[in-house]
């Protein structure tokens, strides 16, 4: 047993933070801090950076243009991401098609695909979810119909993330109704300025459009298109899970999130002491960052394991369900913390080019947006309910 | 024991139900939305026609009702339906410290508020008073018959609407002490006092309040120089009961709403409330909702008893129902999934409202703080 990082992972660290430190924009960083909304422009601007260092897709092979690093030092990299305060990579061509491609993808599907996404000529999002198949997700019924050398797809997705930055967006259809739902299921690559693609945008409670609509009206897409086996669509689906679940404690997020929450707490007075001060608030904050201690080793020990080359199973649940858990709490503590600066509704002054100054400090700003966007975490990626029903299956037994 | 409404009672509870409910359309929601007032006159006006502000003021003010359980009646019907009418900041607030401070060149203010022709708000709060009622730094002096304000206000619900705004400020004392506190009506127009307006994430709108040498005559004064606390301190604990008892109306709209998408919504073949992991849940939620029909109800009960007694029911009540309305708030969001986290379904407003009421008048720690230093006293 030893806790520490051996000295090359350490050089690693320190490298990536030099780096950070000499390349992140400080604009981008502000924006982080406050929570404001980041525009497509501000991705782009940061993937760019980062690509040009060789450090965007951290988790490709070396042959297909990343830094094939193992799952030590991808959890290295995004724990400084986080304490730098940086944007987040963009996951859904960097961490879900890219492996799928690289896996199942044809030569030419590789050739073609693989450095737009790097280049941030395409911008991905993921077409699953459907209004009738969320956790139930191999009942989609967007259909995908021979005809000729392309399938004509007709249906309707949805919660698409981002999708109104887009143009390509990767979906499961239905290519056929015979035997088991899971059965007849196709990986479909869509361009999305295609006639007969729609997207409509859907306002979230934190008043963010962040989520779409995506419709389907007879849209033509050639048979190259596909990915892997017609029918064979469920098995590139739930490999890509298991890489949508990666990173999926957010131990930088809950980090990042409890060293803000503090400050915060030292700036308000409460009583006319700093409200850390407060002995119920600080409990709460303290029983937090017990978890989050307890957690993050949690994490690194299923890190350590995967990179050892054991892939992570049933272990991604606990580690999605208690990770998530913490970072809603601290969401929940920061807009307790803020007070009755937590009441104005920031969405205008959050967005890019406002000049509205914020109503109270500037830390309270986007403390309610924050809490109610991230009750999302709960919910997406397969919800907590499903992750404990695998847990209860996988390791329980039960 | 009787814990049945008095007919009166009844019938108010059945007419404003059947008025919010036929009022509170989808297309006056979404009006509301855009609208900078922050409610709608109309409603407005109907609730002053109904007596539903009246209800809120004993007979002595002019009023026909006024006791906490008339308040908890109102109050439960508008978190039914998510309304965003001002009443507490209109008519608890600023007509209840009119009616316990003001003189008699003051008090027909009353009138106008419960015949709905006036809006108020109270300015108490400060960028660093948090939840404290006796933290005021905005300063009054006196200046030869009248006084000058310089301060300001946060967070000042209704004010962008009001007419007449009520400003507490200290005229003696320190910050913190409750002794030397003033309250002083100020016309909204009047010279020096600048609003800074805004939405609120609960619906509504309020305003930052900046007092620059505000001008005032003595007739500005309600009441006893320096000596509003205990009318504020009774004011807001009527207050809490309002909110509470709209937070219950809440919760039990949303818990409704969610108990029907458990039955409809279908994963899996079957609708998701036969997952018995949700079926515990929200029996979970039933009881916590049980407790806060409880809390109002003690709180109602002794709203008008002695400061000690009254005080640790406003805490207990508030601590009680900040913790229900998150546990409320999040797990009807998480078990609508996706459909949730929409601004577009009902949900959202009413979650969004729910989880706002811990931010005024004193939120779960502080009350929990609060019950402590009370009970032990
Ligand atoms: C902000 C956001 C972004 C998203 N982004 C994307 C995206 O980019 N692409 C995409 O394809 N999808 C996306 N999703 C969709 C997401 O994956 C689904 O919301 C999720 O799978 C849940 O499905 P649902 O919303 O239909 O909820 P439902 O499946 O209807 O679930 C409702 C509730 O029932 C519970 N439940 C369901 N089944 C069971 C069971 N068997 N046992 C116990 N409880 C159960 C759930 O846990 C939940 O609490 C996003 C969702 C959100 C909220």
């Amino acid at each position: 047993m030893d806790l520490n990082y051996t000295h090359e992972q350490k050089a690693f660290r320190d490298e990536v933070r030099s780096y950070l430190a000499e390349e992140l924009p400080a604009r981008l960083v502000n924006k982080v801090r406050l929570g404001k909304t980041l525009t497509k422009q501000d991705h782009e601007e940061w993937h760019a950076i980062l690509n040009k260092r060789g450090w965007l897709a951290g988790n490709w092979p070396k042959a297909f243009g990343g830094a094939g690093w193992d799952a030590v030092q991808r959890h290295i990299f995004e724990d400084e991401m986080t304490r730098a305060s940086a944007p987040r990579i963009v996951p859904f061509g960097l961490g879900m098609l890219g492996p799928v491609l690289q896996k199942f993808g044809s030569k030419a599907q590789q050739d073609y695909y693989l450095p737009r996404i790097l280049s941030g000529e395409d911008w991905w999002c993921q077409g699953y979810s459907e209004p009738g198949a969320g956790s139930d997700l191999a009942s989609v019924r967007t259909t995908a119909e021979r005809d000729g050398d392309h399938y004509l797809v007709n249906g309707q997705k949805t919660w698409t993330t981002l999708g109104q930055h887009a143009n390509k967006i990767f979906c499961l259809v239905r290519t056929s109704k015979e035997g088991k739902p899971q059965e007849g299921i196709s990986f479909l690559l869509i361009d999305m300025n295609s006639p007969g693609v729609k997207v409509r945008p859907i306002v979230l409670i934190d008043g963010e459009p962040e989520v779409n609509e995506v419709f389907f009206d007879d849209v033509r897409v050639p048979v190259e298109n596909r990915v892997g086996e017609e029918n064979k669509g469920w098995t590139y689906a739930k490999y890509l899970l298991t890489h949508e679940r990666t990173n999926i404690a957010g131990v930088g997020f809950a980090n990042a999130g409890l060293a803000n929450l503090k400050r915060i707490a030292r700036l308000e007075q409460a009583n006319g002491r700093p409200l850390i001060e407060n002995p119920h608030f600080a409990a709460r904050i303290a029983r937090i960052e017990i978890d989050l201690m307890a957690m993050s080793t949690t994490n690194l020990r299923v890190v350590s394991k995967a990179a050892a080359g054991q892939a992570p199973g049933a272990e991604s649940s606990i580690l999605k369900i208690k990770g998530t858990v913490i970072r809603q709490e601290i969401n929940a503590l920061t807009r307790s913390a803020v007070g009755p600066y937590a009441m104005p509704f920031a969405s205008e002054a959050l967005e890019d080019g406002s000049n509205l100054g914020p109503v109270g400090p500037d830390y309270a700003e986007a403390a309610t947006a924050q809490y109610l966007n991230n009750r999302k975490l709960s919910i997406f990626g397969g919800s907590n309910e499903i992750q404990r029903t695998i847990l209860s299956k996988a390791l329980l037994e039960l | 024991m009787n814990f049945e409404l008095t007919e009166e009672r009844q019938m108010l509870q059945d007419g404003l139900r059947r008025y919010l409910r036929d009022s509170y359309t989808p297309s006056i929601r979404a009006e509301l939305k855009e609208c900078d007032r922050g409610y709608s006159r109309d409603v407005w006006s109907g609730l002053a026609e109904m007596g539903v502000i009246g209800a809120l003021f004993a007979e002595d003010d002019g009023g026909f009702a006024g006791s906490g359980f008339d308040i908890a009646v109102v109050f439960e019907e508008l978190g039914r339906v998510g309304a965003v009418d001002p009443l507490i900041d209109t008519a608890i607030l600023g007509g209840g410290l009119i009616a316990a401070l003001g003189n008699d060149a003051q008090k027909p203010v009353i009138d106008a508020v419960i015949d709905g022709s006036v809006q108020l708000a109270f300015a108490y709060g400060e960028p660093a008073s948090r939840y404290d009622l006796s933290r005021v730094e905005t300063s009054a002096t006196r200046d030869g018959d009248g006084f000058v304000l310089n301060g300001r206000k946060a967070v000042v619900i209704n004010a962008p609407a009001a007419d007449q705004i009520l400003v507490s400020a200290r005229t003696s004392g320190d910050a913190a002490d409750r002794d030397g506190i003033s309250l002083f009506l100020v016309s909204a127009s009047t010279p020096g006092m600048t609003l800074r307006s805004y939405p609120l994430v609960s619906g509504g709108q309020a305003a930052e309040l900046l007092l620059e040498d505000v001008r005032l005559g003595s007739d500005a004064l309600l009441g006893d120089e320096g000596g509003a606390f205990e009318a504020i301190t009774h004011a807001q604990a009527r207050a809490t009961l309002a909110i509470s008892a709209e937070a219950l109306g809440l919760m039990e709209s949303i818990r409704q709403l969610t108990t029907d998408y458990l039955k409809t919504r279908k994963q899996f073949g079957k609708p998701i409330g036969k997952f018995q992991a949700l079926q515990h849940r929200m029996a979970d939620v039933l009881i916590e909702i049980e407790q806060a029909r409880s809390a109002v109800i003690n709180l109602a009960g002794h709203i008008d008893h002695p400061e000690e007694i009254r005080e640790k029911h406003v805490s207990a009540t508030k601590n009680l129902i900040g913790n229900v309305a998150k546990l409320v708030t999040e797990e009807s969001i998480q078990m609508h999934g996706g459909i949730g986290m929409t601004d577009e379904y009902e949900l959202g407003h009413l979650a969004k409202r729910l989880i706002m009421v811990d931010h005024r008048f004193g939120d779960a720690i502080y009350h929990l703080e609060r019950f402590i230093s009370l009970a032990v006293a």
